[in-house]
């Protein structure tokens, strides 16, 4: 029998599929059910963020941030606040530090009770994803108690966070924390020795520690392949460098590994916020400079000063000076950095936004290379995916 | 971070125009044909040990003769150092690719290539990346405007998305924020008088 030539089968992944989480398409090409390339195109859910901004004010980028990593805005916030104070040369009112702190954990848990319950979801179990719900629904309520807004909550602003955390609130979230554990135990006690989460997981889209530096990955992705590297420890920023926190690190860098690491980050998040919440002293939490941060709106009512302030910040808003910036955190997906160039004015010349997700989501076609259909899905869901962030 | 400004200097002598350190920021100045040899000593280097590529992006300057800035960031897990690199190009100068030595690279490539127009050479894979299939222009230079040029909407009668010029209800206003105390130089009407009596009364 003369030998025949069998072309490769294409598939096509998306745009809408419910485990791509957002609109990501994927042409694939399989060889019978073993991937042998991913071509990935993103850019569905591009905004032009970047544009938007060069026309904003400095106070009017801020709700951008919030849609870019819908999952965890106030990590974004907190890049952007800290590139325009560097910039200006402000100091933040320690307990505003310690807020932004604070809130940054609280961010950190709901965006890894998002991913790992989803990503649970994806290779298989529902029910993690129905508890960890409940549990996002308790944090947003404490963003909407700081901030009034469940989602979007444009808190963190260049001079420190927008208001005070209300009376009572701290007690309520040391409440939630201690109970909190919990969860994450009987969460870990569906998952962790759970035979197909195991089978679908452990071995999959495997990076060593070389390869994940050359892909650019960052964050829990890092961590997961044994680098033990994490910016809230070497570059602290705010009041980091006061909370004693351990950094969790992988051994084989696959699937299995992600999820654990995640796990325990939140562990940790939890001491910070316990910290936090020790530390805490009364105080304001917005700079006192009246040239950057607006006045309250009782000043407004009785001193003219306040009120001259008022307008030119929510109309022109603040000059900053002519120079360029990288500032980076580590925001729950990997390290989030905003460059800033300003040529003086009172809008950005140019906002780049570097999102974590971006070249962990480009190493698609590399680490599922070999791997069956079935676990491309797995991979992506370990690599904590947002579609807001990559396509900005 | 002298010492590491110095070191680059000297391990790249023909590569580097000039270091700077603002803000405790690094920025090394390179030529456009020696980025590769430049990235690679970044990389490579024991005294530098740059091995993550954290960041690469254009930056348009419209009025300058080569246009766009190309922007890297580099990061050293070992040395916890953070470095800049940049150079200049224009329209139709490709600049070298670096996605030999950083695998990560390609996207932020493709990118810089979608959104500004920057030219990689030796570039595997150079297609647009964010932007709308069959795309034109590049989006995030200074002089493509905002509203941008077509506008899509779904045609029941054809049933099919159909492309169109924008139209816009309202012109789009650009707002003048310069505060007349500290703006460029203003003339009032009928302050050309005043001016020319003082210059008299001098003269």
């Amino acid at each position: 029998m003369a030998e025949q030539y069998i072309q490769n089968y294409t598939l096509n992944f998306g745009p809408q599929h419910p485990a791509a989480h957002g609109v990501l398409r994927m042409v694939m090409e399989l060889d019978g059910e073993i991937v042998e390339r991913i071509d990935s195109h993103i850019g569905l859910l591009h905004r032009g963020t970047e544009k938007l901004i060069e026309y904003k004010t400095y106070t009017q980028a801020i709700p951008y941030f919030d849609r870019l990593d819908y999952v965890s805005p106030m990590n974004q916030e907190h890049a952007y606040a800290l590139a325009v104070e560097r910039l200006m040369g402000i100091e933040v009112p320690e307990r505003g530090q310690y807020i932004r702190v604070l809130f940054s954990e609280i961010s950190r848990i709901l965006n890894h009770l998002l991913n790992l319950t989803a990503f649970a979801l994806d290779v298989g179990a529902m029910t993690p994803l129905l508890w960890g719900f409940e549990e996002r629904e308790k944090l947003m309520e404490f963003y909407e108690g700081a901030s009034g807004a469940r989602l979007h909550a444009a808190y963190f602003r260049p001079g420190g966070v927008h208001q005070d955390i209300p009376a009572g609130m701290a007690e309520e979230i040391r409440d939630w924390a201690t109970n909190f554990p919990n969860f994450i135990r009987d969460m870990e006690a569906l998952l962790n020795e759970n035979r197909i989460f195991k089978q679908r997981t452990v071995d999959i889209g495997t990076a060593s520690r070389e390869e994940a530096m050359d892909w650019g990955f960052s964050g829990p992705m890092l961590r997961a392949s044994g680098v033990a590297w994490d910016l809230r420890k070497s570059q602290p920023y705010d009041v980091y460098d006061r909370m004693d926190f351990d950094i969790p690190i992988g051994k084989n860098g696959d699937c299995y590994d992600r999820y654990l690491v995640r796990v325990e980050e939140m562990r940790q998040s939890l001491r910070i916020i316990h910290q936090c919440l020790d530390q805490m002293k009364p105080g304001p939490v917005m700079t006192t400079d009246g040239k950057i941060a607006p006045p309250k709106r009782g000043e407004m009512k009785k001193s003219m000063e306040a009120l001259i302030h008022h307008f030119k910040l929510y109309t022109e808003g603040y000059h900053v000076p002519a120079g360029e910036i990288y500032a980076a955190v580590e925001a729950p997906k990997g390290e989030f950095g905003v460059y800033l160039v300003s040529d003086g004015t009172n809008k950005p010349y140019r906002c780049k936004i570097r999102a974590p997700g971006f070249p962990h989501l480009q190493a698609m076609d590399y680490l599922c290379k070999g791997h069956m259909l079935a676990d491309s899905v797995c991979v992506l869901g370990a690599m904590d995916i947002v579609f807001g962030e990559i396509d900005r | 971070m002298q010492d590491l400004a110095d070191h680059i200097e000297a391990g790249l002598p023909d590569a580097v125009i000039r270091t700077e350190i603002v803000r405790g920021e690094l920025t090394v100045w390179v030529k456009r044909d020696s980025v590769v040899e430049a990235a690679t000593y970044l990389r490579d280097d024991p005294g530098c040990d740059f091995k993550m590529l954290i960041d690469l992006c254009g930056v348009d300057y419209p009025e300058r003769e080569e246009r766009f800035e190309v922007v890297y960031h580099f990061l050293s897990h070992r040395q916890n150092q953070r470095v800049r690199m940049k150079l200049v190009t224009d329209e139709d100068m490709p600049v070298a690719s670096v996605a030999g030595v950083f695998s990560a690279a390609g996207w932020f490539e493709r990118e810089a290539y979608d959104l500004y127009g920057v030219l990689f050479s030796d570039h595997s894979d150079l297609r647009r990346i964010l932007t709308d299939y069959g795309f034109e222009g590049h989006p995030l230079r200074k002089d493509f405007p905002l509203t941008g040029h077509v506008e899509v909407r779904y045609d029941d009668e054809e049933k099919r998305v159909v492309y169109e010029p924008v139209k816009l209800t309202q012109d789009f206003r650009s707002f003048d924020f310069e505060s007349p105390w500290e703006g460029p130089e203003r003339m009032l009407p009928g302050d050309e008088k005043a001016e020319a009596q003082a210059e008299e009364a001098k003269g």
